[in-house]
């Protein structure tokens, strides 16, 4: 593999080992992002095998009951593996591609530190039975104010960078990064509006339908501008720079993304079909999902495109593979999701594992995959090595996660269909065929798949934590871009 | 809503679609000379980002097809369906017009399955296999979930498997139970009689049923009891029928929390008071289901 910059327009031969930009915290976000990750699949095997082995509960309760873990596991992929992912990369790209170092090193330590301690605080609130009950927005009130103060350094501190850039345009990459950090700020002030009424409780100030609207408004969009807009901005930049060729189509970026931001904030309701919202609200959600597919698969045209020509690297280099994969995922989700959104299908889809196959070929297809790519392509550049301590561990890696997630999503496809077609059948008397707990049963062999496919997942990210390890602590670097630079810096 | 929303709702809805068609067709054409058309080489855009540089290909024609599509599929949806602020849409449509003809539907197609039983009494369908599968069915669907598929009962909830009844077991009062509802209501005497009183009387309970329990305590509780509880459970604590008040000498217990020694359950039961509720289904269920779930409940303890 190659992670020597194509020379392009930088003024010296490789900035990497220059300090002509900032790597330390991206180093220390990179870091945490496989920590983060390897901890928070963990917390999900264990959630995976208590569907098993429901005595796995009582491991020790109440702490590790599955309501408890269960936000935790969620909190944890999404915010501390997906989050430290996005700080990192973002950091890294607005950098470069602006060509001028951030504006400020200590607010972005102060981003990295004030993540750091949320992510603590919530690792230590949700088993203790602290939530505001809304999904993906658990944390209660003191860390929701915590999250706000450091999002908005991070966005001073990405804005800021973007307002010194020393060339004129901007790239796709920050559009992404850019929509994703304000539209999140935005989400999470609103649906976390919440009354205290202790240290560790809170009420929000929404009820009934309008507060399930907001939750929804918000959760969908934690998908469409956390996990989508923010990995769009990962993927336009290390897809091009690890296959070294130019972007596929500058006009398709300006389409897709223009349309995918101003259609996303629209989708919510489709988590919502035959409840108590108004029906024309559900009608534009599904309306809205529906035209959404085009402006989702415009990013992973883009992306697979940008290889044409290089696709041959694919055979030596496993992490491309990791970035052309977590695209082919991308795509199937994106076309899923838009399907899954159609209220005859969802009236099948809604309530049964479906939805969770659904959430994870994108959760580990899309967002782990890319991520993990993103940081084989990074670690090497920020510690001025040629490459990762072992590339075969990176293949090794690849295989575990590819074919854990092909396990994890089948099992929980074929499980959701059953379940949604067992909940609607009905005998020749107009009674249900089967008993709620019939379809439970039913689903053990999918449970026990899912796990494996979870467990191997995880495994390749214990040889990744492995591998950096290696790699960071390697006292003397393979190669270095510039004989100047001393071991370990520019840190 | 308000005409304001109504208007508010449909304008940005229309900015949107809109807006995302605008952006389709103002980038559709690039200008590509032969040479590139041919080679598939497009001009570059000139920016170079950390090396990056970005063709400025077309849009794929299937992708913008595909999209240009969809918005048209979503205009003529929106036609149809509720979705532009107060617009009902022309098909009418709504869910619960939806559900209503689903139900109307399953009438049409059930109905007559059952209409054959409204002549049948509880103790004929009782021997009658097809309609027990039926009635069985039916438990499974409703009640269930309160009542245990075995029809067991659990905390709270009676075991209706047991020839001890609360309310009585005779054909017609089971029909009555289900489709009027039942409540058991037991007063909370902590207040009257005092935890003292709680304590011995509980003991007495025990006694009555032959469980272990403190002998002096039961006397003391007995006091208590012909004082305060026969009026409903009667002198001799066999209960009665008529209000629901269970009999209290039989090792029964509707309120028996297993994770604890069975005296604090009658403790409880004694300080606190319950309130047993079974829901009507009247309004639910057609009265021949009611029938069908009656001789099933029936047939479960029935001698022959």
């Amino acid at each position: 593999m190659s992670n020597v910059a194509t020379a392009g327009d930088q003024p010296v031969h490789d900035s990497e080992a220059t300090g002509q930009y900032y790597t330390g915290v991206v180093k220390a976000f990179a870091i945490m992002t496989v920590v983060w990750g390897v901890v928070g699949m963990a917390v999900g095997v264990l959630l995976a095998a208590q569907l098993v082995w429901p005595d796995l509960n009582n491991l020790l309760q109440p702490y590790t009951h599955f309501g408890r873990l269960r936000p935790l596991h969620t909190n944890a992929v999404i915010f501390a593996f997906g989050g430290c992912a996005l700080f990192a990369t973002s950091y890294h790209v607005v950098q470069r591609t602006c060509r001028t170092r951030l504006i400020s090193n200590g607010a972005a330590w102060f981003t990295f530190w004030g993540w750091q301690l949320v992510i603590l605080a919530a690792a230590i609130t949700l088993p203790m039975g602290f939530t505001s009950s809304k999904e993906y927005a658990e944390l209660e009130w003191p860390i929701d104010i915590a999250i706000t103060i450091v999002w908005l350094v991070y966005a001073y501190v990405f804005f800021g960078t973007i307002m010194k850039r020393t060339i004129k345009h901007i790239y796709v990459a920050n559009w992404f990064y850019g929509g994703f950090i304000l539209t999140v700020a935005m989400l999470h002030v609103v649906n976390s509006m919440e009354v205290p009424v202790s240290m560790w409780k809170s009420y929000s100030v929404y009820s009934g339908a309008i507060d399930a609207m907001i939750q929804w408004w918000y959760g969908h969009n934690a998908v469409g501008f956390f996990l989508t807009a923010g990995f769009l901005g990962m993927m336009y930049y290390f897809v091009p720079k690890q296959a070294e060729r130019p972007v596929y189509s500058y006009r398709l970026s300006i389409v897709h993304f223009w349309a995918l931001i101003a259609l996303y904030i629209w989708a919510g309701p489709h988590h919502l079909h035959y409840t108590a919202l108004p029906d024309w609200t559900q009608t534009l959600g599904m309306v809205m999902s529906l035209v959404l597919w085009a402006p989702s698969w415009g990013g992973m045209i883009n992306g697979i495109m940008t290889l044409s020509g290089a696709w041959t690297k694919l055979r030596t280099d496993p992490t491309l593979r990791f970035l052309v994969v977590s695209l082919s995922f991308y795509a199937m989700a994106t076309f899923e999701g838009p399907m899954m959104a159609i209220k005859s299908v969802n009236a099948m889809s809604h309530y049964t594992d479906w939805t969770i196959g659904h959430v994870h070929s994108g959760a580990l297809g899309w967002v782990a995959m890319i991520s993990i790519g993103a940081v084989y392509h990074l670690i090497p550049v920020l510690t001025q090595r040629k490459e990762m301590w072992s590339v075969q561990l990176i293949h090794a890696h690849f295989w575990l996660a590819t074919i854990g997630t092909v396990l994890y999503i089948a099992s929980m496809w074929v499980n959701g269909l059953m379940q949604g077609l067992m909940w609607r059948a009905f005998n020749d008397d107009g009674t249900l065929t089967y008993r709620f707990v019939d379809s439970v049963e039913a689903s053990y062999p999918g449970y026990f798949v899912r796990l494996l496919g979870g467990a191997m997942f995880l495994a390749g990210m214990l040889l990744m934590l492995y591998n950096l390890y290696r790699t960071v602590s390697d006292k003397e670097p393979e190669q270095s871009s510039d004989a100047a630079a001393a071991p370990g810096q520019p840190a | 809503m308000s005409t304001f929303w109504s208007i508010w709702i449909s304008v940005i809805t229309i900015i949107v679609l809109g807006g995302c068609t605008w952006l389709l067709l103002a980038n559709r054409n690039v200008e590509l000379s032969d040479d590139q058309a041919h080679s598939g080489k497009a001009p570059t855009t000139g920016h170079v980002y950390d090396g990056i540089e970005e063709y400025d290909n077309p849009l794929p024609a299937w992708w913008f097809w595909s999209f240009l599509l969809s918005v048209i599929f979503s205009v003529v949806y929106l036609v149809l369906f509720p979705g532009m602020g107060n617009f009902k849409g022309v098909l009418n449509w709504t869910q619960e017009n939806q559900w209503q003809a689903e139900m109307d539907k399953a009438e049409e197609q059930y109905g007559p399955i059952y209409a054959q039983f409204a002549n049948t009494s509880v103790t004929e369908l009782a021997r009658d296999p097809i309609a027990l599968k039926m009635g069985q069915r039916l438990f499974a669907d409703n009640c269930a979930i309160c009542h245990g598929i075995d029809a067991n009962g659990s905390h709270g909830f009676p075991n209706l498997a047991d020839k001890d009844w609360l309310f009585g077991g005779e054909p017609e009062t089971i029909e009555a139970t289900i489709a009027h509802g039942r409540q058991g209501a037991m007063p909370a005497w902590g207040e009257v009689i005092g935890e003292e009183g709680v304590v011995n009387v509980s003991e007495y309970v025990l006694s009555l049923s032959g469980e272990e329990h403190d002998a002096e305590q039961a006397a003391a509780g007995k006091a208590v009891f012909d004082a305060t509880c026969t009026t409903c459970h009667g002198p001799d604590g066999k209960g009665m029928q008529a209000l629901g008040a269970p009999n209290l000498t039989d090792k029964i217990w509707v309120y028996r929390d297993h994770r604890y020694p069975l005296r604090l359950s009658i403790r409880h039961s004694v300080r606190s008071g319950r309130n047993g509720m079974m829901p009507a289904q009247q309004d639910l269920l057609r009265p021949e289901k009611i029938r069908l779930l009656a001789s099933y409940v029936f047939s479960l303890t029935a001698d022959d």
